[in-house]
């Protein structure tokens, strides 16, 4: 043991240590291996795809970016796509007219696969990110998933850290933490359990949803402005539904109200020279006869389908294990397969599978090839070995090689919660999907399934992908997302959409913002261009709604303060001051939209309709502001202000409600 | 059992021993050495298809057993930090053979001072592998190699050095 430059002593002791393999235990995993060799063999009938990529340069390219990254798990992954990068493939199969795919056979080879991929490889997927504590506590994630006990020492809060001018993107970037924590499965919290079946299923729920508790009152006189970014998602809508329809009703986070009245279109104003139409209009509210509602709508304009720019689409599909119900992937394949129809061959697609198979399955290919593409979509498969864990980079290196000036570009994430995409510290993953947006590309998301939904997640990174996040649960939701509002969905007409209200104290006591709790910004932000907000696309609505209470009303919760008389400055009969800040795509600076806020305006089902679904949300959150205003007042409201509903949209709310109601009486 | 499903077998009975080796040095416990050789034997038929003859299959098997371990790890660190097997020694050597047990008490307390990544490249270098194959297995450059053998080397020569004094 003298001399350590030639390691013999080392060596050797190492040689001393080291076991002879049991030889059990030996035949037993030869035994295991060629069963699952003969599992796959069998099943995929010779048909094979290795990942390809690796010829033209990827994995390097890939690489390369990780290097940028520098994180320990990303530079992990990197090995990992080098050594994993497969991708399965299921024998063809002929898609029927229906566009309904048999799922039978690829199903027996993606149950075997996903044994194997939850016996071992699904470290990948499952590893979940350190975090540290006190943001897991605020965030205050409602799962009961098990957490393994030691979680979270290893990074201390960094939330200390931030600073105040990222306060606001805070609430997101927790939502990424939050949701990595408890969207992801948790190891086993015991190594005995983990080491006796060595499996790891993904039975408990591990849906997680931002925590958001309702915004509060703010009384005018100490408080009067309030700002906040448009959020355009829906997906909270969808996934209130689907819990319904599940015969549940859905946890309160999952509630938010912004979204449940986004979700339907709204005959609004349309703008005539203008990128966008504000209107506002006060009212008497249904829940509280002391009380009026500011409507504020926003109509963004159409532009002419015909002269739109050429779409370069990138999505990036989770083919984890958890994909492989009849909800998730196929439903996913369905969806793909409807949007094509709203493509343009001057449009180009590419399909980047991450999770289970890895890698590029279609080069980009213009849309008219729809046969290719179908194929493309069809050979995707969930389950078989955990692989590269770099498709959020892979997907936007594509996507950064298809895009061209002029175009659009946008990587879509499709995915059942599993978010290990690449990037697994929240921040990096936050910065990059920023950086990646500022240089053009935008990300959206597409939720599938349930039961590992990670919401909180997906809303993260599609705000800061300038992106929508939309919950897909069928095949009708996806005709709504894909094909109904293809175009709001991919043509933002406004970045960065901004509403800020100074509320007059000399006529509003008190106020009270709707929803948008989780798109809340600072006073001053609002001038500040470098604060992300909301995007409108083309042809959208955005509403918002605020509760205020006049001054002298017998609502008023609030007590006038005694020394402070708050007298008003200024009265000149407003309620209020509306400003709206936004940006055209491309440009750094913003407009400003100013409009006063007074009494009156022209009262449409509109707004009723948009009060009710309101209400249904405040409901379904069991907020205590409604007084005896309950589902049937909210049913009748919804009723009589379906208007034309040309899609059944509104009609199926009240059938929500009516479920609703039944089961919130239980 | 078909032509591929004897040559597969094969090929694996052949790497096996050494699979193991490599297991239990990056592991450091002949228990934790069994799990992960279990969870690689599962898994290898399905990455099989992401192998493509560019490495030797041994590189490459060794490269997917250094990833698994490396999830294992990793998985282990959020369960607890302490299940890595080299800092567990002290109560695994109770089951192992007492003969050589002074001399394995070096080696634990030797292979425990060095970090994963340093610990990982001296196993593989330890395994008659070149600085370049063992770059291949890991992901780095041979120079990397090269460098953290000698981060290696300088910090078990520290610790003799403390021993010495000791």
């Amino acid at each position: 043991m003298s001399d350590f430059d030639d390691l013999d002593d080392l060596k050797s002791a190492m040689e001393a240590a080291t076991p002879t393999p049991d030889a059990g235990k030996r035949a037993e995993n030869i035994a295991l291996a060629q069963k699952n060799f003969a599992a796959l063999q069998g099943s995929a009938d010779g048909q094979r795809l290795t990942f390809d990529g690796s010829k033209t340069g990827l994995i390097a390219g890939v690489r390369n970016m990780f290097n940028g990254l520098t994180t320990r798990g990303a530079l992990t992954a990197t090995t990992a796509m080098a050594a994993f990068g497969l991708i399965l493939v299921v024998p063809q199969l002929v898609q029927n007219p229906t566009g309904a795919l048999p799922i039978d056979a690829p199903r027996i080879l993606e149950r075997e696969a996903e044994d194997i991929d939850l016996a071992a490889v699904s470290d990948h997927v499952s590893e979940p990110a350190p975090v540290p504590a006190p943001v897991m506590e605020e965030a205050g994630m409602s799962q009961p998933a098990p957490m393994a006990p030691s979680t979270t020492r290893k990074q201390e809060a960094p939330r200390a850290a931030y600073p105040a001018a990222e306060q606001r993107q805070r609430r997101s970037v927790e939502g990424v933490l939050g949701g990595i924590v408890s969207g992801a499965p948790m190891p086993n919290s015991s190594p005995a359990m983990d080491v006796a079946d060595g499996f790891m299923r993904q039975d408990v729920n591990t849906e997680a949803f931002p925590d958001a508790t309702a915004n509060p009152l703010k009384i005018t006189s100490e408080d009067p402005v309030s700002t906040f970014s448009i959020d355009v998602d829906t997906a909270s809508y969808a996934i209130v539904r689907s819990s319904l329809m599940a015969g549940q009703l859905p946890p309160a986070q999952a509630v938010r109200i912004e979204e449940m009245v986004n979700y339907f279109p709204y005959d609004y104003q349309a703008p005539e020279d203008a990128l966008f139409r504000q209107t506002v209009t006060v009212t008497g509210t249904p829940w509280n006869s002391g009380t009026q509602i500011v409507h504020i709508a926003i109509q963004g304009q159409m532009p002419a389908i015909t002269d739109r720019a050429p779409l370069n689409l990138v999505f990036l599909i989770d083919t984890s294990g958890s994909m492989n119900s009849p909800d998730k992937l196929p439903l996913l394949k369905k969806s793909l397969s409807l949007m094509l129809s709203k493509l343009t061959p001057e449009d180009k697609i590419s399909i980047v599978a991450y999770a289970g198979s890895s890698g590029q399955v279609l080069e980009p290919t213009s849309a008219s090839q729809s046969g290719k593409i179908l194929d493309a979509l069809d050979r995707l498969s969930a389950g078989g070995g955990t692989a590269g864990q770099a498709g959020l980079q892979q997907a936007y290196s594509v996507a950064a090689g298809m895009a061209q000036e002029g175009e659009i570009t946008r990587v879509i994430l499709a995915t059942d919660g599993d978010f290990n995409v690449g990037i697994s510290d929240p921040q990096a993953l936050k910065r990059f999907i920023a950086d990646k947006r500022e240089s053009g590309i935008y990300l959206s998301v597409l939720g599938f399934g349930r039961g590992n939904l990670d919401d909180a997640t997906m809303q993260a990174l599609a705000q800061n992908g300038n992106g929508q996040a939309a919950y897909i649960d069928t095949l009708a939701e996806a005709q709504k997302v894909l094909v109904d509002q293809f175009s709001g969905a991919l043509f933002p007409i406004a970045n960065d959409v901004k509403i800020q209200v100074e509320f007059n104290p000399a006529q509003i006591a008190e106020y009270r913002l709707i929803g948008y709790e989780t798109r809340i910004l600072r006073r001053e932000d609002f001038n500040n261009d470098r604060v992300d907000a909301g995007d409108i696309g083309a042809g959208h609505s955005v509403t918002a709604l605020y509760e205020v209470t006049p001054v002298g009303s017998p609502a008023q919760l609030s007590d006038p303060l005694r020394y402070q008389s708050g007298q008003a400055t200024r009265d000149n009969g407003e309620l209020g001051f509306l400003k709206l800040r936004y940006k055209v795509p491309g440009a750094s600076q913003s407009q400003l939209l100013e409009t006063p806020i007074r009494a009156g305006g022209e009262v449409s089902d509109e707004m009723d309709f948009a009060m009710a679904i309101a209400g249904f949300g405040q409901l379904l959150r069991g907020e205590n502001t409604l007084g005896n205003w309950d589902y049937p007042q909210a049913i009748a409201l919804a009723n009589s202000a379906k208007g034309t509903d040309e899609f059944g949209y509104r009609a199926e709310a009240v059938q929500l409600m009516r479920l609703a109601q039944s089961l919130s009486q239980n | 059992m078909n032509g591929d499903e004897a040559a597969f077998a094969a090929l694996l009975e052949t790497h096996y021993d050494r699979l193991f080796r490599l297991c239990f040095r990056l592991t450091g416990s002949k228990h934790e050495a069994e799990d992960l050789t279990q969870d690689i034997c599962a898994a290898l038929p399905a990455k099989l298809r992401g192998y493509r003859q560019e490495a030797r299959f041994s590189t490459w098997l060794f490269r997917v057993a250094v990833n698994a371990a490396h999830d294992r790890r990793r998985r282990a660190q959020t369960r607890s930090r302490a299940g890595d097997g080299w800092g567990h020694w002290e109560v695994n050597r109770q089951a192992e053979i007492v003969e050589g047990a002074q001399m394995q008490d070096w080696l634990s307390g030797a292979m425990g001072l060095l970090t994963d990544d340093l610990r990982d490249t001296l196993a593989l270098v330890l395994d008659e592998m070149s600085h370049k194959e063992a770059g291949e297995v890991l992901g780095v450059s041979e120079g990397t190699v090269s460098w953290r053998m000698s981060e290696a080397k300088k910090r078990l020569r520290a610790m003799k050095e403390k021993e010495m004094s000791a």
